[in-house]
């Protein structure tokens, strides 16, 4: 097993955001910001990376037919703890992120990745696995998030590039998460196809 | 190793374990991170009363009236105001605002504690009712003397652009933290000279109402007793 492609897997090839198009709600719900979205990102990092790596370690103590709400509760258990600890030492950030933290536990990046990879590979691959996936996933949203704030404030990460008031203000709503997501996954298909 | 049987007993015994462990270590992370979280929260507050009163030196005890917290400040022994915490329905749910009174009735500064308005519309509530720009600060403005709703219903106050709804909400939790201030005014007696009274010693008070009493027939008494209940009404309500 190859633990450099592992890795690289999650954060290219099969980025959760532009390429596999999971995980979908956070994703247009949370990245009116770089900040916001990288926040995100970096949450659902620390719970993929955690479940992943506890759930590859009990693959073979969970019977096969209570298999989903084992990694459900491991999950659940790893998305509180975050919740804690950011309410406790980032509160700005926990309030701007509001209702989509807990919601990391439905969120299908995680548990597909405890489905798809943690139940089949040894901890440290699914180690690398979850880090991959997590990065490629706060990426995406970093990006996204940034290209939003961008084109609806003028500003990346509270940084002034231009006059709030050419802002376009539709892509800081919901409908600019669509056309701006849309617009990028267009974008990266089209580098990615150059590539190959 | 293999993976184990799906028998009864196996899968009973893993998930009540699994969810053992979960539970033991969400309650050793709740009493890690209860008191961080509990001192972010004073602070915020605390942060906020500094946002929106005039400077001061003593707090009193937060008072609730008709459902709204309302904290008086003193500097020194000065009466300079008060802040009163107060909520409406927004947009996108509730909005809580903490907003302070200067002893004039005059809206010093405002501090949004909770909202989940539109990111980008709504949300600009934050600082969009402190910038100086056409008819949207409400600082140095008190609500009894100006229209105190938007533009749009016939007000003196610019609603931010393309949120009307949360500007309303905004401005609702505002007046009816102002209707529980003036009732508190009202209720202190206090027309300009009362954040003195409040302070004044009681029993200097008495002496003097009783030292006036014995000097007086009795047919005066009704005159001077009112004096004494008025007086003496202050400190007592002060409690």
């Amino acid at each position: 097993m190859n633990y450099l492609k592992t890795f690289t897997n999650g954060l290219l090839k099969e980025n959760p955001t532009f390429v596999l198009l999971l995980g979908m709600c956070p994703t247009l719900g949370t990245t009116t910001s770089g900040m916001n979205g990288l926040g995100m990102g970096l949450a659902t990092t620390f719970v993929l990376i955690g479940s992943n790596v506890v759930i590859s370690l009990l693959k073979n103590l969970i019977p096969n037919k209570v298999h989903i709400p084992a990694y459900i509760v491991i999950i659940a258990t790893f998305v509180t703890i975050l919740q804690m600890v950011m309410e406790a030492y980032m509160p700005a950030l926990y309030e701007s992120l509001g209702l989509f933290i807990p919601l990391i536990v439905v969120n299908c990046i995680v548990l597909g990745r405890a489905e798809s990879f943690a139940a089949k590979n040894n901890p440290f691959a699914s180690f690398l696995d979850g880090a991959g996936v997590g990065l490629g996933f706060t990426f995406a949203l970093t990006l996204l998030g940034s290209v939003r704030e961008l084109l609806g404030t003028g500003n990346v990460f509270s940084l002034k590039l231009f006059p709030e008031h050419y802002g376009m203000l539709i892509f800081v709503l919901a409908p600019g998460a669509f056309i701006a997501l849309g617009y990028l996954i267009a974008i990266i298909n089209k580098l990615q196809t150059k590539k190959g | 190793m293999k993976q184990l049987k799906s028998s009864f007993l196996n899968m009973a015994v893993v998930l009540t374990v699994i969810t053992l462990i979960a539970a033991g270590a969400l309650a050793s992370m709740y009493t890690l991170t209860e008191e961080p979280i509990r001192l972010a929260k004073e602070q915020k507050k605390e942060q906020a009363l500094k946002d929106v009163l005039l400077p001061y030196t003593r707090l009193d005890e937060p008072d609730t009236i008709n459902g709204l917290a309302i904290v008086r400040a003193y500097n020194g022994d000065t009466f300079v105001g008060a802040a009163v915490e107060s909520s409406a329905n927004g947009f996108g749910g509730t909005i809580k605002v903490m907003v302070g009174f200067d002893q004039n009735g005059k809206i010093v500064n405002y501090s949004v504690l909770e909202q989940s308005e539109t990111p980008g519309l709504g949300t600009k509530m934050v600082d969009w009712f402190k910038t100086k720009k056409g008819n949207q600060d409400i600082r140095q403005l008190n609500p009894s003397e100006v229209n105190f709703t938007v533009s749009k219903d016939g007000g003196d106050i610019d609603a931010i652009t393309a949120a009307t709804i949360s500007s309303r909400a905004f401005l609702k939790a505002i007046s009816d933290a102002y209707a529980v201030y003036a009732e508190q005014h009202a209720a202190d007696g206090t027309s300009g000279a009362s954040p003195q009274a409040a302070t004044m010693n009681p029993d200097s008070l008495m002496t003097d109402s009783l030292a006036v009493d014995s000097t007086l027939l009795k047919g005066t008494v009704i005159v001077v007793e009112k004096p004494i209940v008025k007086t003496n009404s202050k400190p007592l309500k002060r409690r």
